[in-house]
């Protein structure tokens, strides 16, 4: 059992106990330990259950690639699924619990998924659950709902605040163990602006715990006067717990800080999100200790040798009183060196290698610790805690030679740059046998704008692994910095370690080396995803020879792991399986984050009223007091319509349209686009971008205009008014303002560039108010100032004055089929004349009406709406509004689209009215159905329906449609199927549904 | 997220800052124009692996269009230059053969 020992423990502060709960017990440990090394100190090894076979598992790492232990912590609307219980430091009162597991911990049903292991062989997602159908419901789909997903998420709206910060330097360090120091210092001395970040809470990586030395002196020393010479520059920035996630294009890094992960820090943002672009990016992010793979290495107790050392250099914590060593490489030896000189038991030291000869095994032996050379692991014993280990000859197929008795066994199958960020951004990686890893090719970077690499490694991120290596490697990788950015060195010099030299390792994929089938399937791999080396010879017996296949097919490497723990064993299997050598297997694509980072600070400050600015009209605020149900229309908040006390929806949009269409109405139009379009060449350019003549309008008069993409697409809508010889004052829709202003802004610039034009967008400049009905005229000759007669305001004219004393430009447009005048007004005046028109025209009965009433009463005249009646498929022509396109223009954009052969058919699906038989309302969307079926067996449809409502002037449901040869089939009867199949009948009919000789609004 | 130079305000810009137009210098089929010829310069575009001409847009900034020429599998960027030229000046094409001798794209080199 693992157990705090009497002394030692480097992070830890003996004098100030923190209380904490884990699984609702009342727990204790110390300032300084992280939630693993308090568990563990307290006995507590059985930290979770695993993903698909809930087997019991204890922590094996020591640091964020931690594939097991993974906690829910906080609680409430502070709760965080999936943190890795080794990179959770501990604070009192914090609440975790583990995953994976039903009722308990101790006692889970969804272990019973370990004896069907099997029948849950890779790829069992895609072979288990196709048949028989009727499965899916009631078994597959609860099974694989309950068993899918690590944790769970939170259930309430996150509590704490979140920041973006952005930031541009010459240098990042990633990393701040002793290369990353290094490389820091050198930069900065040099006079660079230097950014170095650390994952960790403390500096200085593993070199401390494995008794570094460096310039003589202990490397503790060295990384404290390191850091003490680094803070004292102003051109350098220390970040202590803050991971870099993802490198990407032309030096932009994400970089992840735990700012105040403790629920009582008031007033710091919980996490903070840096954006950083650099110059040059040194990743010194050190190595991660690989696993081997032998039978039951998933057992509670079996752990990464240097993550052993950790926990009882740092945290004065044994995993075990009696711990086997099994490894193929020399740096295993310090753990078992360490836990001898902590007074504890290392029975055996088992050495997967025949000859073993370096200086730290000589200091084992000196030690009196047995090593067993050419000895491999048979297999683990114990269910939730190791009990012993059976050995075997690593040559041959697992007979055991002997049985050991231990309680922990710590392993190493030697080391593997950690390679992720290096990667992220195109970095290439060469195969390293002597090591057995992939490490970066200096010589295939990452690259940046300029051509040349703007990723440089340093340290064991290069593959240098020893100290010594480490630091020269460093100092290279600053002169390689300081070079790219014509800089010269500074004063100081690169520190020199002092460390034991090692043997080389041996390679080990498996363990025993002819291990059989029953072994095999008891390896893993993954151990975060239960993947074993089993599954993935299956895979690639299945054919997912593919690396990049093989990953998916057996999920290795996938979740949170991205291939920390897992990646090269997976691959060495994988590459033993295809009879190749693992570099022409190759790596799967590393993507960031490098560790999973919180959602809350990728939103940032982006929540609630932040998410997305919200546009408000002049009248915004009114609006928000008489009942306004608001609809979004892009960035605004148009009022839908106005409720009053005790009325449902339909009730107010239906009075609205009945009081428009028979005393006045006022609608908020300033959302509509404002572009003025100005200059010698405006009507010229406006032919080109409309269907329609622009250029041959009147000064005075107004027309209705179609702008169409180059694909002949219709793309917008809108009246345009000629306000003088030179300058046109172009309407959008609501929603295509912008969309417009840049579509106009891309042709002139990159297409008709010497012509003489100018456009400005002057949408927010102007509030703009409809004056709708039969009463509109009387209610705004009230206010006085214009003569607004049919004689002197014509349809389709628009006129400049003053109304009630106010500056406005009325427009005769009408899109309600009514008498109307659209009246703009600077903005800041828009407020007065709407309360103007108010109390003017009380006793006229005006009132404001929503946008669907608006939408109703366009429909009832047979108007089309952009985003109803089209969808980017739909030219003019179908809508029949041939009267809208100019013949006598030689081009506008669109037009040599529209006479390509599909465009000219006549069997294109073209606008009608519609109207049930029954006098009900159409469903939106709906398909008309036609004899026959298709290809794929469905039915055969010849129309839908584009626009429906209920028309309280007609007292029935109208609705507007696109058909095929529709025009030509007025009268004739088609069959809409409702959701639930029952048809509903309407007839082809006119989209003009009311005053179709358009009298009224003439008037 | 790139970082292009536009040519007008000369500021470096943040590809947040930018938004991206497609392939350069096409020219514009009209009405006459054969099918195929539309279809070509509708629809079909060139994919290069390597040197490749784009235009982009200074949507956040200036608001003005311009080119980049860059590699697409390097992310080098040779150059950026004004929107109102129908093929790459020679300065541009010049820096493009420094980094990238006997490139070739549509029939330039
Ligand atoms: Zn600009």
């Amino acid at each position: 059992m693992s157990i705090r020992l009497n002394s030692g423990g480097r992070r830890i502060d003996r004098d100030r106990v923190l209380r904490y709960r884990f699984n609702g017990r009342d727990m204790a440990g110390f300032a300084g330990d992280t939630l693993a090394s308090a568990l563990l100190g307290a006995g507590q090894t059985l930290m979770g259950r695993s993903f698909k076979y809930h087997r019991p598992r204890g922590v094996v790492a020591s640091g964020p690639e931690e594939p097991n232990a993974l906690m829910g912590v906080g609680e409430g609307a502070r709760f965080e699924p999936n943190q890795r219980a080794p990179a959770t430091p501990l604070h009192e009162g914090l609440v975790a619990v583990s995953q994976n597991h039903w009722p308990s911990l101790e006692r889970d049903v969804g272990a019973v998924n370990t004896a069907l292991a099997r029948f849950l062989p890779a790829g069992f997602y895609y072979k288990t659950f196709t048949w028989p159908r009727a499965f899916w419901k009631h078994v597959y789909e609860p099974f694989i709902r309950r068993s899918a997903g690590l944790g769970r998420p939170p259930e309430e709206a996150d509590a704490d605040r979140y920041e973006h910060f952005n930031i541009r330097t010459d240098v990042v360090v990633i990393g701040g163990g002793i290369a990353g120091l290094t490389a820091a210092r050198l930069a900065a001395e040099a006079g660079l602006e230097v950014l170095l970040i650390e994952q960790d809470t403390i500096w200085g990586g593993r070199a401390p715990v494995d008794g570094v030395e460096i310039d003589g002196n202990p490397a503790q020393a060295w990384v404290d006067d390191t850091v003490a010479a680094l803070a004292a520059m102003p051109n350098v920035r220390l970040r202590l717990g803050t991971m870099a996630a993802g490198i990407y294009d032309h030096g932009y890094l994400l970089a992840y800080e735990r700012v105040a992960d403790r629920p009582d820090s008031s007033g710091a943002p919980r996490h903070r999100l840096w954006r950083v672009r650099a110059r040059r990016i040194v990743t010194a992010t050190g190595a991660i200790e690989r696993p081997l793979s032998f039978a039951c290495n998933d057992v509670p107790g079996v752990m990464l040798a240097g993550a052993v050392r950790d926990y009882l250099v740092d945290y004065g914590v044994s995993p075990g009183d009696r711990t086997v060593i099994v490894t193929n490489n020399d740096d295993a030896y310090r753990t078992a060196i360490a836990l001898h000189r902590a007074g504890l038991s290392v029975p055996a030291i088992v050495d997967a290698r025949p000859e073993i000869a370096g200086a730290l095994p000589e200091e084992a032996r000196q030690l009196g610790l047995t090593i067993l050379p050419g000895t491999g692991i048979a297999k683990v014993k114990g269910g939730r805690q190791v009990t012993g280990v059976a050995l075997c000859q690593q040559g041959g197929d697992g007979a055991v030679t002997q049985e050991i008795a231990c309680d922990a066994v710590a392993m190493s199958g030697g080391w593997s740059p950690v390679v992720h960020l290096w990667s992220h951004c195109g970095g290439k990686l060469i195969w390293d046998a002597e090591q057995a890893h992939f490490r970066p090719d200096p010589d295939r970077a990452p690259t940046g704008a300029d051509g040349r690499g703007f990723v440089v490694t340093a340290g064991a991120a290069s593959g240098a692994l020893r100290a010594d290596a480490a630091l020269s490697d460093a100092a290279a990788a600053a002169d390689r910095v300081l070079t790219a950015l014509d800089q010269t060195a500074g004063d100081a010099s690169p520190p020199r370690a002092d460390v034991p030299s090692e043997a080389p390792l041996a390679p080990v994929w498996m363990m025993p080396q002819r291990a059989g089938a029953d072994l095999r399937a008891k390896m893993w791999l993954d151990f975060q995803n239960d993947v074993k080396v089993s599954d993935v010879r299956l895979a690639a017996q299945e054919g997912f020879t593919s690396v990049e296949h093989a990953k998916r097919y057996t999920t290795l490497g996938m979740a949170t792991d991205q291939g920390k723990l897992s990646n090269i064993n997976g691959l060495a299997v994988l590459a033993d399986a295809r009879g190749d050598a693992i570099p022409q297997v190759g790596t799967t694509t590393f993507r960031p984050p490098y560790v999973p980072i919180s959602m809350g600070s990728i939103a940032g400050e982006a929540r609630g009223d932040l998410f997305q600015p919200i546009r408000r009209t002049p009248l915004h605020d009114w609006h928000e007091g008489q009942g306004a149900r608001w609809e979004p229309v892009g960035q605004w908040r148009r009022p839908y319509t106005y409720l009053r006390e005790g009325e449902g929806v339909k009730d107010a949009v239906n009075r609205e349209i009945l009081n428009t269409r028979s005393n006045v109405g006022l609608l908020d139009a300033s959302t509509l686009g404002k572009i003025v379009v100005k200059g010698p060449d405006a009507g010229r350019f406006l032919d080109m971008l409309y269907t329609n003549m622009m250029s041959t309008l009147k000064v005075g008069r107004c027309r209705y205009g179609l702008m169409c993409s180059e694909n002949g697409f219709l793309m917008d809508d809108g009246v345009v008014a000629r306000l003088s010889e030179d300058t046109f004052l172009c309407h959008t829709t609501t929603g295509g303002a912008d969309r417009i202003h840049a579509h106009m802004e891309e042709w002139l610039q990159t297409e008709w560039w010497t012509w003489k034009v100018w456009i400005a967008n002057l949408t927010e400049h102007y509030a703009q108010i409809a004056v709708v009905g039969p009463k509109a005229r009387t209610l705004l000759e009230r206010l006085g100032g214009m003569d607004l007669s049919r004689d002197a305001l014509p349809f389709m004219g628009w006129a400049d004055g003053t109304l009630g004393g106010l500056p406005v430009r009325v427009y005769r447009i009408s899109f309600s089929g009514e008498l109307s005048y659209e009246i703009a007004v600077p903005a800041g005046q828009g407020r007065a004349l709407w309360d103007r028109l108010l109390s003017e025209g009380a006793d006229l009965g005006v009132m404001p009406y929503g946008t669907e009433a608006l939408h109703v009463m366009r429909a009832e005249k047979g108007f089309i709406m952009i985003g109803d009646e089209t969808d980017g498929t739909v030219i003019p022509q179908d809508l029949g509004l041939d009267w809208a396109i100019s013949k006598k223009k030689d081009d506008y954009l669109g037009k040599r689209a529209q006479a390509r052969p599909h465009m000219t058919d006549p069997d294109r699906w073209t606008l009608v009215g519609l109207e049930t038989e029954s006098g009900a309302v159409l469903p939106e969307g709906a398909y008309a159905v036609a004899e026959g079926t298709n290809a794929n067996g469905q039915r055969r449809t010849q129309g839908r329906v584009t626009s429906t409502y209920y028309s309280p002037t007609l007292d029935r449901g109208i609705a507007m449609g696109l058909v095929w040869r529709g025009p030509e089939r007025l009268g004739e009867v088609l069959t809409f199927p409702k959701v639930d199949g029952t048809p509903v009948r309407a007839r082809i009919v006119s989209p003009v549904f009311y005053d179709p000789k358009g009298e009224k609004q003439d008037v | 997220m790139l970082i292009l130079t536009c040519p007008y305000c000369g500021v470096a810009a943040d590809e947040t800052e930018l938004a991206p137009g497609g392939e350069a210098h096409l020219t514009r089929e009209g009405p006459g124009s054969d099918d195929d010829a539309f279809a070509g310069y509708l629809f079909h575009r060139e994919n290069p692996k390597g040197v490749h001409f784009e235009r982009w847009r200074h949507a956040m900034g200036c608001g003005k269009w311009f080119h980049a020429a860059r590699c697409t599998v390097t992310l080098e960027v040779f150059g950026t230059y004004a929107a109102q030229v129908t093929e790459p000046p020679r300065a541009i094409r010049d820096a493009v053969s420094a980094r990238r001798p006997g490139w070739r794209w549509r029939d330039l080199t």
